[in-house]
């Protein structure tokens, strides 16, 4: 681990991550506001429609706030993969052109989707206060939960960079998984609405049901089934977590293959 | 590996795959693999057997036309290539970098962009803190630190970029072609930081087409030509041998550009050189310092004075000499020489241009473009320049 976090990669991280913000909200008015300012309008939206209109979580506690964390954490899931998938081709120049270690393009812009993701946490926090959700000692959990997010999102990033060097088709199906998993993961709807036995189990081997669920439960609401639950307690439960480590030990092995040779395919 | 020696290549080849047609799709690959399981691809070898030995503290040139395999091999040096076979040792610290400015973004004000690249090169905020001003000093352009980078010159831009890039505490440094931009007083300054590069004992390797940079500064430098490496020579010997290359390289192009025009009233029937009395054909050269004759013959169905012109076109198109009979009496049907005692074009290719024209020189009967190259050699390696003045020193 000492070869990698060396000084002056460090360094190198940090700088990229800073340009990246600065980038971000280069011409906007408000600039940095709009991070905040996002998910603050979104939640705005999923309480009209959610929750006056259609009125789908009518017997789940603090039902906005469940919402808005689930829309988040799947955010943050789209943010990373979607940015990671272009980061490498898009910072070329720099492939071809300096030795700098390929990974330190992924991993800072991981951070920079980390960072816009904890402020999105920062307003859900706010909205638990004005909700007055009852804070159990389960919240603790939450740090875990996140991470096991970001792994799970860093190894497909790692080989969706890697892979759109060679194929940019990747880049448009990539979209259409994204839309289909977003459909799949109980984020705009209650997992308890699916009375099907057998599809909840099938929906909750995805390591997003399984993490958006229990940091519902850990933060909001303990009604909240997770992964555990539905399982009732089997082995089965196991089967995100080993999905997540797959993943992230296929990403890391595809993307040390392939970065030899980007700076001659991009 | 020897302690004295920093880089040390041996036997490098490269082959890049290129696709014929490039499939950078799915669907490309999936029906590429349906015909016969294997895509088509051009094998290209921009490197063959290239080795070469580095000493610390040297100034090394490589110099070769585009596309000689140069860039790819300095590329190899920094590490962003790896070599398809051989194997390259470097002994001490590397400038990651080959080219000055990457990874500058011209939305980014230049103050920005100084933390951002030095921190590529391996610097942290403190680090480039202390140094800041110095950078900003040393490229002249305190006064507009805080403006975006789009709105730098390409000028300013190269000033800064050099500025950052020669902090870095490498031991060894990779240059490729800084000098094209920049005014005279920076390149004055860039050439005062090679020096003092030089003397601080650092080895640098320097890619250049500038000869005359390769001579002011390099201890040796290697031509490549082709994909190889034509050897190690001697600044001077190195820049002798590149000339000789672009001459030859260019000698195909002179015979494919001979056009011929005029009214026809006047032709020109026959060309011929003839040097020290012999006459010169394909395989012969003139030699500087030597006499030099070229006999034109005219002819015409019409007796008229005329005016032959010539031109001696350097392998730049660069009208080198221009002698014309003005004031000489010569009538249309003649056969005329052009006599050169002491011939003073240095080494190289020389196309010569030959027309004939009415007496006042505003009606042409014919122009042979490009109507012959002379092939001029040396008798010795001494001069530089493009002509020998056959000057004393008293």
């Amino acid at each position: 681990m000492r070869r990698f976090f060396t000084k002056e990669n460090k360094a190198l991280v940090s700088e990229l991550v800073r340009t990246d913000f600065k980038l971000r909200y280069q011409g906007s008015v408000l600039g940095y506001a709009w991070s905040l300012l996002r998910p603050l309008l979104l939640f705005v939206i999923l309480y009209i429609v959610f929750v006056k209109f259609l009125k789908i979580g009518n017997g789940i506690p603090h039902f906005p706030v469940y919402l808005l964390l689930g829309i988040v954490m799947w955010n943050f899931f789209l943010e990373l993969t979607v940015q990671g998938l272009g980061s490498v081709v898009g910072r070329g120049d720099l492939i071809r052109k300096i030795r700098i270690p390929r990974w330190i393009i992924v991993l800072s812009t991981s951070f920079s989707a980390l960072i816009n993701f904890g402020l999105n946490l920062i307003v859900i926090a706010i909205f638990m206060i004005i909700s007055r959700v009852d804070l159990s000692w389960s919240i603790l959990w939450l740090p875990l939960i996140f991470l096991e997010v970001y792994l799970f999102a860093l190894g497909i990033s790692l080989f969706l960079s890697a892979a759109f060097v060679k194929f940019r088709d990747i880049g448009y199906i990539w979209e259409v998984v994204l839309q289909a998993g977003f459909y799949m993961t109980p984020i705009l709807y209650p997992l308890s609405r699916i009375t099907n036995v057998t599809l909840q189990k099938l929906i909750m081997l995805n390591p997003m049901a399984q993490t958006i669920q229990g940091a519902r439960y850990a933060a909001i609401s303990h009604e909240t089934l997770t992964a555990s639950r539905v399982f009732g307690g089997g082995w089965y439960q196991l089967i995100p977590f080993i999905i997540v480590a797959i993943t992230l030990a296929f990403g890391l092995w595809y993307f040390r293959r392939e970065s030899k040779y980007f700076a001659e395919n991009i | 590996m020897n302690d004295d020696v920093a880089i040390k290549v041996e036997h490098v080849s490269k082959t890049f795959r290129l696709p014929h047609e490039k499939q950078n799709s799915i669907k490309g690959s999936l029906i590429g693999l349906v015909k016969g399981g294997k895509r088509t691809y051009e094998k290209q070898q921009v490197l063959k057997e290239v080795s070469f030995e580095i000493k610390k503290g040297e100034f090394f040139g490589i110099v070769g036309r585009n596309g000689s395999g140069k860039s790819t091999l300095l590329k190899m040096l920094a590490g962003i290539y790896s070599p398809s076979q051989g194997n390259i040792t470097v002994n001490g610290k590397l400038t990651p970098f080959i080219e000055l400015g990457v990874g500058f973004n011209p939305e980014l004000t230049g103050r920005e962009n100084v933390f951002l690249n030095g921190a590529l090169l391996g610097f942290n905020r403190k680090e480039m803190l202390a140094m800041y001003d110095d950078i900003v000093e040393f490229a002249e352009l305190s006064k507009f630190m805080d403006q975006k980078l789009k709105n730098y010159s390409s000028g300013m831009q190269v000033r800064l970029a050099f500025s950052i890039a020669i902090r870095a505490r490498s031991e060894i440094l990779l240059i490729d072609e800084v000098l094209a931009v920049g005014d005279t007083s920076f390149q004055k300054k860039c050439y005062e930081v090679f020096t003092s590069l030089r003397k601080a004992g650092r080895t640098i390797v320097f890619v250049t087409h500038d000869m005359s940079a390769v001579e002011r500064f390099c201890d040796r430098a290697m031509v490549m030509h082709e994909s190889k490496s034509m050897g190690v020579y001697t600044p001077s010997e190195a820049s002798a041998i590149y000339d000789q290359i672009n001459a030859s390289k260019n000698s195909p192009e002179l015979t494919s550009e001979n056009r011929r025009w005029g009214n026809g009233l006047v032709n020109v029937d026959n060309i011929e050189v003839h040097s020290s009395g012999e006459k010169l054909r394909d395989d012969l050269a003139a030699k500087t310092g030597q006499e030099l004759a070229i006999k034109i013959k005219t002819s015409s169905k019409i007796k008229t004075k005329i005016v032959i012109g010539l031109a001696f076109i350097d392998i730049y198109g660069i009208n080198i000499a221009g002698p014309n009979s003005k004031g000489k009496s010569l009538y249309s049907n003649t056969i005329v020489t052009y006599k050169i005692d002491k011939l003073s074009l240095l080494p190289g290719k020389y196309k010569i241009t030959v027309a004939v024209f009415d007496e006042e020189v505003t009606n042409e009967y014919d122009h042979l473009e490009n109507a012959l190259v002379l092939n001029v050699k040396a008798d010795s390696h001494n001069v530089q320049g493009k002509v020998n003045f056959f000057g004393d020193w008293t």
